[in-house]
């Protein structure tokens, strides 16, 4: 997008960036556990209840109709902004979550048998790990994980050497939460494909920072959420190849999903029907296209830009604290600062920024293998959003300042 | 002192900060002061659940009466520990069971008296009147 972005405007679009906590300006930079919401999600998921409720898919009067119309255009807006070839290869969830869930138990039981193996990395959010290690428990499979280096990157020749060991299934994320790395996904993609592997790619730290074209990428699946993206929650997709999808067995039953029933046997709805079992969320569902339309009016070059100027800044000034130690140094780094100061434990100093204003998440991060690398227990990590300036960075720095004198 | 003298001293120190941080800096410096638990205590057993960062709690009893000591990797949660210790500890199984610990409130420190914290001080009070429970079950 060519026109000029106002910062300001932006920040305007977000009511609940203007408030105060214990009576300072909030600054809030927990953007990686939840974004903050503008107003046109709001009002879109608003305007539904007003006027356009009814149940989708289902009704023949008019607004049932209407809805359904929405919440099939919402689908193929989805569909169109991550290139997917069809629309109905985008199955909409409750979140990133779900849709992992809907992929280990589902393409797990079509592809996965006793002493098979699944990969995934050592980075991964506890959502992209714990259902395939769990699957791999129920099919007694292995789980094998890719580790990472102390910098937070994978390495490639590792994983090749994991491949060899023909897993059927591997699945790591695009951005890791808790270091920011950004994964080279399109060569590891690439990697696995030789071999003939299906790949799920977790996208939920990635939609709303980086434009995703899954046809480019040539990723099986791919998820996220909607409320990391300017979205509600309760809302996200599972994007899924076609032949994939196709093969697979339901993963819940219900209303919706199924063609016939009779009292011996059901068959099952097209796609994406089957994968949606009972009345979704047409509220959240709608609000999350809201949400994306923002994020591609703002344009991903822009927030690309305009957030590594954020993290830049915020890691070269956060260095002039002496001991602080930062956790994922990767060169390909998304908008995470992850880090420790000396011995001070991260509650301690997410407890006092919070008490000047400041949001941050402290803690493991669901991501516990990651702290188990590195031998601690948490960290306090900074995550920024479009909407976030460096005048905010200022804030959060001087205020790690202050938190480090009060405890040292 | 009764709980509720102790409550009200505590309330007293604190009410001598208007600022937020300098009530921190007292709390912060009450960690430091924190009745050491003993080293062989300092075991998952006496881990709290529930806190992000790791609180030991150890309860002894004698001459019908509750002694904590306590030790966290936070400081500040420290200093909340100390807090509770100050207000419990040597009282009466029956006083411990009946304490109101409203002052956390009035001092300043709502915010961590909700459940949705992952703080664990109400873990941590829970806790120490399931210890004043057991006690009170031994004395009968
Ligand atoms: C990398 C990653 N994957 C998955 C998730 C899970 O997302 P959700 O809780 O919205 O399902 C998160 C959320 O923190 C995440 O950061």
């Amino acid at each position: 997008m060519s026109h000029h972005i106002d910062l300001e405007d932006i920040r305007s679009e977000f009511p609940a960036l203007h408030q105060l906590v214990y009576n300072k300006p909030l600054v809030y930079l927990d953007n990686a556990a939840t974004t903050q919401k503008p107003t046109s999600v709001i009002k879109r998921m608003f305007q539904y209840y007003e006027q356009e409720n009814s149940n989708i898919h289902r009704g023949v009067h008019h607004l049932s109709q209407q809805a359904t119309e929405a919440f099939e255009a919402a689908r193929a807006y989805v569909a169109n902004l991550i290139h997917a070839q069809y629309a109905h290869e985008v199955i909409f969830t409750r979140g990133a979550t779900e849709a992992i869930n809907l992929v280990a138990s589902s393409l797990g039981e079509l592809l996965l048998q006793t002493n098979d193996s699944v990969l995934v990395t050592a980075m991964e959010h506890h959502s992209n790990f714990v259902p395939w290690q769990q699957l791999c428990k129920r099919k007694n499979a292995h789980l094998l994980t890719l580790p990472f280096s102390r910098e937070g990157e994978l390495d490639l020749e590792e994983y090749a050497a994991l491949l060899a060991k023909n897993p059927k299934i591997v699945a790591f994320t695009h951005i890791s939460n808790t270091l920011g790395t950004i994964n080279p996904i399109r060569e590891m993609i690439g990697m696995a494909h030789e071999k003939g592997i299906p790949v799920l790619i977790d996208g939920a730290q990635s939609i709303a920072h980086k434009a995703v074209d899954v046809q480019d990428l040539d990723c099986d699946f791919f998820v996220f959420s909607a409320h990391k993206a300017y979205g509600p929650m309760g809302a996200g997709v599972l994007y899924g190849k076609q032949k994939w999808l196709d093969q697979m067995p339901p993963y819940q039953y219900g209303g919706e999903m199924v063609d016939k029933v009779s009292i011996s046997q059901t068959s099952f709805n097209v796609l994406p029907f089957k994968f949606e079992a009972g009345t979704p969320d047409v509220a959240a569902v709608l609000g999350m296209e809201t949400a994306l339309r923002f994020i591609s009016d703002v344009g991903y070059d822009w927030i690309g830009n305009h957030e590594h100027q954020l993290v830049d800044y915020a890691t070269t000034e956060l260095s002039q604290i002496a001991d602080i130690r930062f956790f994922g140094q990767s060169a390909h780094k998304a908008s995470v600062v992850s880090f420790l100061v000396g011995q001070i434990h991260p509650f301690d100093l997410g407890t006092l920024l919070d008490k000047m204003g400041v949001a941050v998440r402290t803690g493991h991060h669901c991501a516990q293998p990651v702290m188990d690398f590195y031998g601690i227990h948490g960290t306090v990590r900074a995550s920024f959003a479009l909407y976030n300036t460096i005048e905010e960075v200022d804030v959060f720095v001087s205020a790690v300042k202050k938190a480090v004198r009060m405890l040292s | 002192m009764t709980t509720a003298e102790i409550q009200q001293q505590i309330i007293d120190e604190f009410s001598a900060f208007d600022d937020w941080m300098d009530k921190y800096n007292l709390l912060i410096e009450m960690g430091k002061d924190t009745p050491v638990i003993d080293a062989q205590y300092k075991t998952n057993n006496h881990l709290i659940s529930g806190c992000q960062s790791r609180v030991w709690l150890h309860a002894s009893f004698t001459d019908n009466k509750v002694f904590f000591t306590a030790d966290s990797d936070a400081i500040i949660t420290k200093g909340i520990v100390n807090l509770l210790i100050r207000v419990l500890s040597g009282q009466s199984p029956d006083t411990i069971l009946a304490a109101d610990m409203g002052f956390l409130d009035q001092i300043g420190l709502k915010e961590h008296l909700s459940p949705t914290r992952s703080n664990g001080l109400l873990s941590m009070i829970k806790q120490m009147k399931m210890y004043a429970q057991v006690f009170k079950l031994k004395m009968a």
